[in-house]
């Protein structure tokens, strides 16, 4: 078992038809067939333990992937926006890795280590056919390995093994589904789990994939005109973009003709951008999808009929459900937990446990998964008497901007390094343009200056520039409960008072 | 001994299959033949030659076995006697 497989069969059955397109270049499945392989035996010659890749997603992604299962290595993309100290502790839990990166920092190779700029990478393996090398088939070999955000200290990197990632595609996407000329257009960056099973499913669909290394709506829009495009998937950050961009061009309303569906997740979806976004492109089909790195992508979805069905009604109910992520996969089983573990009722919000072939919660090789193969998501929901899951945030306080996940304790460490500071809080709060916000609560020490702007720069100076809270309010304390506990939900209301 | 994820070949045909679901004692067959890792040659039963197809997963009566064609042939496959049925998957939109 192995996730190779997917190229494999799609090269058999249409090796002629379109695979991937990247800034005009095209590529057919045998084409990418036979550079995966050349890749594998690289990889394996190299004696290299991991293959990873720092960079914008091109045609080296899906090859390095592919290639990485043939040779029976784990695949590990990197966040590339990550600094480079970061990104030099990641390397060093991955050695000795083959690295393919455009990144000057990261150029020379080492005893161990080898690096080769992508570009270098395609050229050595577009067009060099090489024997098939023997397939590792072990289901439980390490296909791909993705490092979290990391709430605290070190980012965990999450395992998935072949047989979670073939179970899921094999669970959700029919063989060849895909017709000839259908196209997706893959924007998502390559160190998300999103755009790993893009790849996978796109394959094993045989759809034709159109790579946008760097999101711009307009470029999106543009590409959609000229490749055809009819599918895509976005993180609702991206569609807010899109659709604003739409409003402001007559004309660009015309790119989204090919477009006969678009999926969307990876944070909290804007009820008023999918409101309009279902009004104004009523031949789309929107699905949203729900699904965690450790559950190797989607474990649920709301699809195009339960939107038609909800934009169109008049019931609250019914109207409701465009905030849900819908309901589980055929293959998945959920439920809805309390803290001391009992299955909740309908409606009571509790922790979301999930169960099923596709779920890793795997973490660096301790097991995530309870005895009984249920998996404790952390993130907190309910469930209505329909089926439908609605969730209601994470459990672990993560703050979800734009598809991005930051720690709060990242902001509140530098904070709490200032003199002027007492004590200081980040949350997470709803936000139309980004899903979610940053908010702050500062506690100044007694008789200190510190402004808001002087604090945003402070963050700005320090930090990423996500990082810089949308709203700051100066309290006298912070709300701890009686273990010493901080208790965001509260600092949360203070922002938004209707939620309470 | 077929386990889950091993891939086996016909030798009747070009069929190639990979096992999904088993249980040990299993025996497949493909245009009458048995199925093995490495590639054999064997004379096919013309009555269970009606072919089987890439991307199709097949499936005994109580789905306790199932199996993934992964490239087509003119056999068709088998277990322990029994001819296996394409498995009817519920078409989901796609999510990524």
């Amino acid at each position: 078992m192995n996730i190779a497989l997917f190229l494999q069969m799609a090269a058999e059955a249409c090796p002629d038809r379109c695979a991937l397109t990247h800034n005009g270049s095209k590529y057919s499945y045998a084409e990418l067939y036979i550079a995966a392989k050349s890749a594998a035996s690289k990889f394996v010659s190299s004696k290299c333990k991991f293959v990873s890749l720092i960079g914008e997603t091109n045609p080296a992604v899906p090859i390095a992937l592919m290639g990485a299962a043939m040779a029976g290595l784990p695949y590990v993309p990197i966040n590339y926006r990550l600094g480079e100290e970061k990104i030099l502790g990641l390397l060093a839990r991955i050695d000795p890795a083959y690295l393919i990166t455009d990144n000057p920092h990261f150029s020379h190779s080492n005893n161990h280590r080898i690096i080769q700029k992508s570009i270098n990478f395609m050229t050595d393996v577009f067009g060099n056919d090489e024997p098939e090398i023997n397939w590792c088939e072990d289901p439980s070999a390490v296909a791909v390995q993705l490092f979290t955000s990391g709430t605290t200290g070190n980012p965990k990197a999450a395992i998935l093994r072949h047989e979670h990632l073939v179970s899921y595609i094999l669970g959700s996407v029919e063989f060849m589904s895909a017709r000839e000329e259908e196209a997706t257009l893959v924007s998502v960056p390559p160190y998300h789990i999103a755009g790993i099973s893009a790849i996978m499913s796109s394959i094993y669909a045989c759809k034709h994939i159109v790579q946008l290394p760097n999101f711009d709506p307009v470029e999106w829009l543009k590409l959609c005109s000229r490749e055809r495009v009819t599918s895509a998937f976005l993180v609702p950050t991206m569609l807010t973009r899109i659709m604003e961009t739409l409003g402001k061009s007559e004309q660009a309303s015309s790119n989204f003709n090919s477009l006969k569906s678009i999926a969307y997740g990876g944070g909290k979806m804007p009820l008023p951008v999918i409101e309009k976004a279902l009004e104004q492109f009523p031949k789309v089909g929107f699905t949203n999808a729900y699904g965690l790195t450790e559950t190797s992508s989607t474990i649920a979805l709301l699809d195009p009929e339960d939107h038609r069905k909800a934009i169109a009604s008049n019931d609250d109910e019914i109207r409701a459900r465009l905030r849900s992520v819908g309901k589980p996969l055929p293959s998945i089983e959920l439920e809805i937990r309390d803290e001391d573990g009992e299955q909740l009722e309908a409606l009571a919000t509790g922790e979301i446990f999930v169960r099923g072939p596709q779920v890793s919660g795997e973490y660096d090789g301790l097991k995530g998964l309870e005895d009984d193969g249920w998996f404790p998501t952390r993130d907190s929901g309910y469930l209505d008497k329909y089926g439908f899951l609605y969730l209601c945030g994470r459990a672990d306080d993560v703050i979800v901007r734009g598809g991005e996940n930051m720690s709060p304790g990242e902001i509140e460490d530098l904070m709490h390094q200032h003199p002027a500071i007492q004590d200081v809080a980040a949350v997470g709060i709803p936000s139309e343009e980004w899903g979610e916000a940053v908010a702050l609560a500062v506690v100044l020490v007694k008789g200190a200056d510190f402004s808001e702007e002087e604090i945003c720069d402070h963050i700005q100076e320090h930090l990423r520039s996500s990082r810089v809270p949308e709203v700051i309010c100066f309290a006298s304390e912070l709300p701890y409960n009686e273990t010493g506990k901080l208790l965001r939900r509260i600092i949360g209301e203070w922002f938004n008072p209707t939620s309470a | 001994m077929l386990k889950p994820g091993s891939r086996l070949k016909s030798s009747v045909c070009d069929a190639e299959i990979m096992v999904i679901k088993a249980m040990s004692g299993n025996d497949l067959t493909c245009g009458g033949a048995p199925m093995s890792e490495e590639s054999t040659q064997a004379e096919p039963n013309q009555e269970q030659m009606h072919g089987c197809l890439i991307g199709k997963r097949y499936v005994n009566e109580d789905e306790t076995i199932e199996v993934l064609c992964v490239k087509s042939g003119e056999g068709s496959i088998y277990c322990d006697g029994v001819e296996l049925m394409t498995k009817d998957t519920k078409k989901l939109p796609s999510s990524d």
